[in-house]
């Protein structure tokens, strides 16, 4: 469940590594077992046994056509839209510890749409809408819950700030609407309506929003990859860009050299560290971002809410968790883990907007890598080495953008155009100023977002 | 996390405000607009010892030096910028 890290271990090794478990199966390994009533019907009268791992676990050949760097969600998803789109299926994933083991199995799940900017809106729309479809297209369960996102605002120049986002993603074809405050009280009558500091005003109802299960979708995109052909290539370090004459001519790894034609690096915290064995440096930093947990409850939380005036956002999950976050910790880390001045916070900011939460028990937090751009929208660009592809700056908002950032990368690297919906993300436009997008109007420099 | 600052001690994390890379004290000129891109932009990014400023705001309100582990979250040193501007 979107429960992070702890949940994880178990389950994701298991799977990936090819041993049996009673957990979501597939067919006999590759390309075989669809999932079905039917056929949950069956498994359920026999005992269950018919179930086998999802993908293989293969040792890496000597050639490829394209090596992925990273075997989280945006890796993942690359290599299934290059088989599923472009027929490249001589492809690998390259992934140092297990899939799905890094930011994928640690957010908090939202998936939305309500981006501002020329360059996200229309990116985070193609995103949602392959949200939509991912389900029916993986043959997985991906627990796609469109309950609606509603950012809260709690003072009039909020709302008309509120008022221009809805209408920009109108505009992109996207769904909005402008509550106020009494149709906010309708929808979730638990607020602290009259808190003295805060109040609420109202709110921006995202229907389409929502959450997703992040494991799921790492093993569905893990899944359709796996039997389209691509290797997925576990516990395999890449420690070395090979560039011959301006050319990438394949890796170094743990498990040895791989040779390729064309690598793509999606490594998401770490983009700095792989890029600079390609020689560059990164318009990056890497941030500690924090998330909790509390135990099961009842269904109590329907929608995700986020509270306008302070860094505090909540859903349930589907086991009943309250899962919830803020904002980063604000210092250059790689620690995987917050401290707790930023966990204080964030308990005070959703005691103030819901102090009906504050008999919860907190069960666990914590902490991703985030791979921070300057003006905190992504990149998905060719580098300045022929056949070397980079996907990164994700910031803190990177699982949304799973599906969408896959079917664009996949469509740069096997046709060397970028695709349309992503075309804004450009590396050179920190160099050049043009085509910035900076949604919080905050700066395009470090620590401004 | 605690930071100690030359002038007061030491003091709780949120005392201080963060304002990224040391690499923001050694601004290059203005007449190549490349190297001066790089270094507003560009980051080394490591994941281990780094340099990076620091602002006493709810102190002394000096600018810091802190050099600290980005993997471990230890402090090595914290030192005063002193006559250098951090802007
Ligand atoms: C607490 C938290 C909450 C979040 N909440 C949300 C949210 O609600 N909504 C949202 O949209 N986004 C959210 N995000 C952001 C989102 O999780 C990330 O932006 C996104 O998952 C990053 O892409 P990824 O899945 O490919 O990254 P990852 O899963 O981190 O994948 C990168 C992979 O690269 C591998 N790797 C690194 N170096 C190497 C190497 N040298 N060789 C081989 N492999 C390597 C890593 O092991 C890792 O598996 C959140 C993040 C965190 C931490
Ligand atoms: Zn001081």
């Amino acid at each position: 469940m979107p429960a992070g890290p702890a949940g994880w271990l178990g389950t994701g090794r298991e799977i990936g590594m090819g041993r049996t478990t009673g957990a979501i199966g597939g067919g006999m390994g590759s390309g075989s077992g669809r999932f079905s009533g039917w056929r949950i019907l069956k498994e359920g009268l026999t005992g269950n046994r018919g179930w086998r791992p999802h993908f293989r676990n293969p040792a890496p050949k000597p050639e490829y056509d394209v090596l992925i760097i990273g075997g989280g969600g945006h890796g993942l998803a690359t290599a299934f839209y290059l088989a599923q789109e472009h027929g490249l299926t001589n492809v690998a994933v390259l992934e140092k510890g297990y899939l799905g083991g890094g930011n994928v199995g640690r957010n908090t799940t939202i998936v939305r749409a309500n981006y501002g900017l020329p360059g996200n809106s229309e990116f985070y729309s193609h995103s949602l809408k392959l949200w939509e479809g991912m389900e029916r297209e993986l043959n997985f369960n991906t627990m796609m819950s469109q309950r609606g996102v509603l950012n809260l605002y709690h003072s009039d120049g909020q709302r008309d700030a509120f008022a221009r986002r809805g209408n920009a993603m109108r505009n992109q074809g996207d769904d909005a609407e402008l509550l106020d405050r009494a149709a906010v009280r309708r929808l979730v009558p638990y607020l602290d309506f009259d808190n003295a500091r805060f109040p609420v005003h109202g709110g921006l109802l995202h229907r389409r929003g929502g959450t997703a299960r992040h494991d799921a979708v790492a093993w569905g995109y893990a899944r359709g990859a796996d039997h389209r052909g691509v290797d997925l290539i576990q516990n395999c370090t890449v420690t070395g860009i090979d560039i011959v004459q301006g050319r990438v001519t394949g890796v170094q790894t743990t498990r040895g050299a791989i040779r390729a034609k064309k690598v793509g690096i999606v490594v998401a915290g770490r983009s700095s560290e792989v890029a600079a064995m390609a020689g560059m440096r990164l318009p990056i930093e890497s941030h500690v971002l924090q998330a909790f947990v509390t135990e099961g409850l009842k269904p109590v939380i329907d929608h995700v809410v986020t509270f306008g005036m302070s860094h505090f956002y909540i859903s349930q999950s589907d086991k009943g968790g309250l899962v919830f976050g803020g904002d980063l910790d604000f210092y250059a880390s790689y620690a995987a883990r917050g401290n707790l001045p930023m966990v204080e916070h964030v308990m005070e900011a959703g005691m103030t907007l819901m102090p009906m939460i504050g008999k919860a028990r907190v069960l666990r937090s914590w902490g991703g890598i985030m791979d921070m751009s300057p003006d905190g929208s992504p990149i998905i660009d060719r580098t300045g080495v022929d056949g070397l592809y980079l996907n990164c700056g994700w910031c803190y908002g990177g699982f949304k953008a799973v599906p969408g950032s896959g079917f664009s990368f996949a469509h740069l690297v096997a046709t060397d155009r970028p695709h349309a919906p992503a075309a804004r993300f450009r590396l050179d436009r920190f160099a050049t100023g043009r085509g910035l997008m900076d949604e919080e109007g905050t700066g395009a420099q470090h620590n401004l977002h | 996390m605690r930071l100690t600052c030359p002038l007061c001690g030491a003091r709780d994390r949120r005392e201080f405000t963060y304002q990224g890379d040391a690499i923001m004290l050694t601004r290059p000129s203005n007449d190549d607009p490349t190297a001066f891109s790089d270094w507003l932009h560009l980051r080394d990014n490591p994941a281990g010892r780094t340099r990076d400023l620091w602002y006493h705001e709810a102190g002394c309100c000096a600018w810091l030096v802190v050099e600290r582990d980005t993997v471990t979250h230890a402090v090595h040193s914290v030192a005063l910028v002193e006559g250098e501007d951090a802007d």
